[in-house]
């Protein structure tokens, strides 16, 4: 899922601080499963953003609505039901929502809630982690199903660096060094010698620098 | 600063079932705080982040929250949720530039104890020295 996380009041209410009403939109995707954008969460932004304001001084009229997602049109345009109860949207979707709404709405003022932080899934009650960059060339078929692009401080293709002891990344102690792991991986696949295979240099030209990404699938266009 | 302040207590139904015996009669004589509105809820982890900030919406100048011991919650875990969900409310309020000791969560034993009166008067004095809530606009 794509992960966030809420940013700072201070800079929300800022965002804000002219509107005298405010469409908190929630969506239901990714940042529903990850708690940092779902109907709950868009709830108590709301009040927050009530409380901030008052505390200075002000009151806004905030409407709670959420889309099934805010990264297909045909839910964007299910904000026309709100039509005359905002000065402008307080999106809790991911980069993507704000920037569809922002695509699609002409005439609609967004501002982003959250701070969109990465690719990653959920193996513990309320943590999140990274293990995916969205490189757009995978080779987890490579490693032993384990990301270094995502998961190696340094993305190296050929690791583990020196910095790697005892298993944990020299960053930090409690990081995992993702290229021991991919070593004890392959070798409880009898795969080690992979290990020793020299990964030519990588073509980042799909990761974005060479600008933004696009797919179309002619099977599926109308 | 004196004023009167508004307090909204959440209790947990187990830990304030004696405290409400004869409308909460005894509990006045035992001196606790006129200025704390009492709330009784089933289990305290049912109460949301969004309960307690409705409740500083409503007009509380402080807002605490009084569930059973930790390791002696009648549903396991409900007073170790609240406690999370309370700490939360006490981040976001100093996010917003007002006290978190405006929002406290006590964990009490069951029934009409000396504790729950003073913690009562704990968080009245406490809000009385804070002042006023500053989300009341003027």
């Amino acid at each position: 899922m794509i992960v966030a996380e809420r940013k700072p009041m201070a800079e929300i209410i800022e965002m804000v601080k002219d509107c005298k009403k405010v469409l908190v939109l929630a969506c239901r995707g990714c940042v529903t499963v990850c708690s940092a954008g779902g109907e709950r969460e868009a709830e108590i932004l709301a009040s927050l953003l009530r409380l901030g304001m008052r505390k200075e001084g002000k009151t806004v009229e905030v409407t709670i609505g959420s889309l099934v997602r805010q990264c297909d049109r045909e839910y964007i345009d299910e904000i026309d039901q709100w039509k005359g109860q905002y000065d402008a949207v307080v999106s809790t979707a991911c980069g993507v929502g704000v920037n569809f709404i922002s695509n699609l709405r002409k005439d609609t003022m967004v501002y982003p809630a959250l701070n969109t932080t990465f690719f990653g899934g959920s193996a513990k009650q309320g943590e999140w982690t990274e293990q995916c960059a969205g490189c757009g060339n995978c080779i987890l078929h490579l490693t032993g199903g384990l990301c270094p692009v995502a998961r190696c401080a340094k993305s190296l293709m050929n690791g583990p660096c020196g910095g790697s002891v005892d298993g944990k990344c020299e960053i930090d102690k409690n990081v995992e060094c993702v290229w021991q792991s991919i070593h004890d991986r392959l070798g409880s696949f009898n795969r080690s010698a992979q290990m020793e295979v020299i990964a030519p240099i990588r073509d980042w030209s799909t990761a974005g620098h060479g600008g933004p990404r696009k797919t179309v699938r002619d099977d599926l266009t109308v | 600063m004196s004023f009167d302040p508004a307090i909204t207590l959440f209790s947990c139904h187990y830990t304030s079932q004696q405290s409400c015996a004869e409308e909460g009669k005894e509990l006045a004589q035992l001196g606790f705080p006129s200025s704390i509105s009492l709330v009784r809820v089933p289990c305290t982890g049912k109460l949301q982040v969004t309960t307690l900030l409705k409740a500083f919406e409503d007009g509380a100048d402080g807002v605490y929250v009084v569930g059973c011991p930790v390791d002696g919650c009648h549903n396991v875990k409900g007073s170790a949720r609240a406690a999370k969900r309370v700490a939360a409310v006490r981040a976001a309020l100093e996010e917003l530039g007002v006290e978190g000791e405006r929002i406290a969560m006590y964990h009490l034993p069951r029934g009409l104890h000396p504790e729950f009166v003073e913690k009562g008067k704990e968080m009245d004095s406490r809000i009385r020295d804070l002042g006023p809530s500053p989300f009341v606009l003027a």
